[in-house]
């Protein structure tokens, strides 16, 4: 194991960020906002085809890259630092864990190629460790009616995954009515999805502790990419804002501050990598899946997630603040990441609920 | 050729062959220091092999049933004064002094901090006067950890007056068996004496002891400097050690001592002990190769925080048991001890960790400087030469 990016991860970096750096500048991702459709598919198409991004946790017998978390991560932690509007996140890691979990064979080969796009439909603020609410029923064994709320990636889906108790059932998106509604984050919005005797296929079985673990454990990484924008973005601004004919950079107050987010994102990025790193392993096979591996994997998730949805706040809300009055205008495209930060701070697990189940995986049990 | 780990473990397996561990001590330790497993990125014939920094770890797992170095005694040398010996020193130099420095037959304390010159040590005032092949050395150094059982000690001090501060410091070998050395403790606020005031009065040092080009002293201390903070807050713990392990093991064992409050402040201070471990791992990840860089100095403050908030924390589960103390009584500590002795005294000792080996304040402005590129404070006394500044 190593805490540090290999030659294949830091060149799979480059090769997207160059493409971002083409086509998703903040400027860019801000005018696709104000247009009413967040979503650049041609983007993401790109990022498929090229790249290879959607197929990389698909093993290779079904057509993917057969690669691990610690790719996804890195790719995650590029697609945070422009806040990409792609569904990477829901499609690529979120459903198509969710595909690998059930044994499913043929749809995430249609996912790998980035041909076909889902969703996992449950809400961004569900918890790893808690049952998700039981809000859609299944009849007959094939025809769901209900409804779930906050589901993000929803509008691109091609279909949906749909959890109902244990089970995993896919429904295409043109038998189910997603309505987005307004949304804190511009940039990943939610989106109500409405079940009415919709037809629906049984494809295999659906734990919503590990899934939603791995994906709260890989949000890290995105989380980790919007820290560092924002920090950057302020450090390039304080080296150049002048006031009292200094550069309010070289202000003692200033610089302890940053030093202090330096420190934190310096503690964020050796979280996320960790993390990363042990859920390599959750896709390699039975050897790892014993109690203790499982175990540390959901704790270096949990102390991940915990640790870099507030990092990535704290250094989004103090670049606001060191921006001073621009940073609170809307011409700036800061207020994406702000966005972007607090969202994924209550997504998959707030930090609370991450520390929360560190009582049983770190031993540390709360009063009786 | 380099060494791999196959390669580290067969040198271990020959030398235990020809070395019994259940032996003398310090026979078994200089052997180990000839043998190249001292420590195995240092060069050939100087307790090491020339080989990465990381397969040190190999060495220490294959030898951890046999004796071992004192590390508490023998931080200041492990940590700073070996560093910055086989960086400046002369091959003599290297030679005389490394060996009974990490079997610890030698101890060595740090004379760099004065009463008017803490943060600022460039501002240093202790004199070293040149008459003909010695150095005469005047003045007073303060928070001198171990200064009363040690044998030697670097020093920095100040050899030109004529010129602005940090262009006019030397860094020397010190002697503390010499005329003229007088050591006396210094209390602190946990009631014993772990540092100490060291006066010199008319020492005489060789010019042999001059370590670095004269008025070259500033850029050596650096490189003691930027050890001396990996040494204090990138010390390896395994997960859920140190400090916030002391804390969690009390935790455990008395589940009558939690409430809600503090076991949320504890899963929150877990984590980022968690954090900080991995962030001191990843570190020495890329270290492994080369020189701690100012990266360090994040490490240190980070692990000053930590302690500061854990070891409050635990006093305050304590309760009733909290408001004693174990023995206020004056003594001289043995060691310096971050985690030793009971609550009260750790909560009292890890005040001193935001202000050792650099304040958490000048370790954000070496941050924010040399890592971020900010830029400094505007300065009043960086052309001015050391006699005309205010004092």
């Amino acid at each position: 194991m190593t805490l540090l990016y290999t030659e294949v991860e830091e060149e799979l970096r480059a090769s997207v960020r160059d493409l971002l750096a083409d086509r998703c500048r903040p400027d860019a991702v801000l005018k696709r906002v104000e247009s009413g459709v967040p979503y650049d598919m041609d983007l993401w198409k790109t990022l498929s085809r090229e790249i290879g991004v959607a197929g990389l946790l698909v093993p290779e017998e079904y057509g993917g890259a057969g690669a691990s978390a610690r790719e996804v991560a890195v790719v995650l932690e590029e697609l945070g630092r422009a806040v990409a509007p792609v569904p990477f996140l829901t499609s690529a890691v979120l459903a198509t864990k969710a595909l690998i979990q059930a044994g499913e064979e043929e749809l995430i080969q249609e996912l790998a190629s980035g041909e076909t796009t889902a969703a996992l439909a449950v809400s961004m603020a569900a918890s790893p460790y808690r049952p998700l609410p039981e809000t859609v029923t299944v009849t007959d064994g094939r025809v769901l009616n209900g409804e779930i709320r906050a589901v993000a990636g929803a509008d691109v889906a091609d279909v949906l995954l749909v959890p109902v108790g244990t089970t995993l059932y896919v429904v295409r998106a043109e038998n189910v009515r997603v309505d987005v509604v307004p949304s804190l984050d511009l940039t990943r919005p939610i989106a109500t999805v409405t079940f009415s005797d919709a037809p629906g296929d049984a494809i295999g079985a659906f734990d919503v502790r590990s899934v939603l673990n791995f994906g709260a454990g890989l949000l890290a990484s995105e989380q980790l990419g919007v820290a560092e924008w924002c920090l950057s973005t302020t450090l390039s601004y304080i080296k150049e804002r002048h006031q009292f004919a200094r550069p309010v950079g070289s202000f003692q107050a200033i610089k302890h501050r940053m030093a202090d987010l330096w420190l934190d994102v310096v503690r964020a990025r050796a979280a996320a990598r960790n993390a990363a790193d042990l859920l390599a392993a959750d896709s390699e096979p039975a050897a790892s899946r014993d109690a203790e591996a499982v175990g540390n994997r959901e704790l270096a998730a949990a102390v991940a997630k915990a640790w870099c949805s507030e990092v990535a706040v704290h250094v989004a809300e103090e670049s606001v603040q060191l921006h001073g009055g621009i940073g609170m205008t809307w011409e700036h495209p800061l207020h994406l990441y702000l966005k972007r930060a607090k969202s994924t701070e209550i997504a998959l697990g707030s930090p609370g609920a991450h520390r929360d189940a560190l009582a049983v995986l770190a031993d540390l049990p709360g009063p009786a | 050729m380099a060494l791999d780990e196959k390669a580290i473990q067969e040198r271990v397996a020959a030398f235990l062959a020809g070395h019994d561990p259940a032996g003398d001590r310090l026979e078994f330790l200089r052997a180990r220091f000839d043998a190249g497993l001292a420590w195995v990125h240092f060069p050939e014939g100087l307790g090491g092999l020339g080989a990465p920094r990381e397969l040190q770890n190999v060495v220490e797992r294959e030898l951890v049933d046999t004796p071992q170095l004192t590390p508490g005694v023998q931080a200041i040398g492990l940590g700073m004064a070996a560093p910055t010996i086989l960086t400046f020193g002369t091959d003599e130099q290297r030679k005389r002094f490394l060996r009974p420095l990490w079997t610890g037959e030698e101890i060595w304390c740090q004379l760099f901090s004065e009463p008017g010159a803490g943060s600022d040590l460039a501002t240093l005032g202790t004199r070293a006067v040149r008459d003909g092949d010695e150095w005469v050395v005047d003045g007073q150094k303060v928070w001198t950890s171990g200064a009363h059982h040690s044998r030697w000690a670097i020093l920095v001090a100040r050899t030109d007056a004529d010129v602005p501060k940090h262009r006019g410091l030397t860094y020397f070998v010190c002697d503390m068996h010499a005329p003229g050395v007088e050591v006396r403790p210094l209390r602190q606020i946990t009631g014993e004496a772990e540092f100490n005031e060291v006066f010199l009065t008319g020492v005489r040092l060789g010019d042999d002891l001059r370590l670095g080009e004269i008025g070259d002293g500033w850029r050596v201390a650096q490189t003691t400097l930027m050890n001396e903070r990996v040494a204090i807050g990138g010390a390896p713990v395994r997960r859920g050690g140190g400090m916030v392990g002391l804390v969690a093991e009390n935790w455990r064992a008395r589940p009558e001592l939690r409430t809600h409050d503090l076991h949320q402040r504890l899963l929150r201070l877990w984590v980022e002990a968690e954090v900080t471990r991995l962030a001191g791992t990843r570190l020495r990840e890329q270290l492994s190769a080369g020189q701690p860089g100012p990266e360090g100095s994040g490490m240190k403050l980070s692990f000053a925080t930590l302690n500061q908030a854990l070891s409050g924390l635990d006093l305050e589960m304590r309760g009733e048991e909290g408001l004693g103390y174990d023995d206020w009584s004056f003594r001289r500590s043995d060691s310096v001890d971050f985690f030793g002795r009971g609550t009260g005294y750790r909560y009292l000792r890890a005040k001193g960790n935001s202000i050792e080996g650099g304040t958490s304040e000048i370790l954000r402005n070496i941050v924010a400087e040399r890592v971020l590129g900010l830029p400094s404070e505007p300065r009043v006394d960086k052309d001015v030469p050391w006699k005309d500044l205010p004092r």
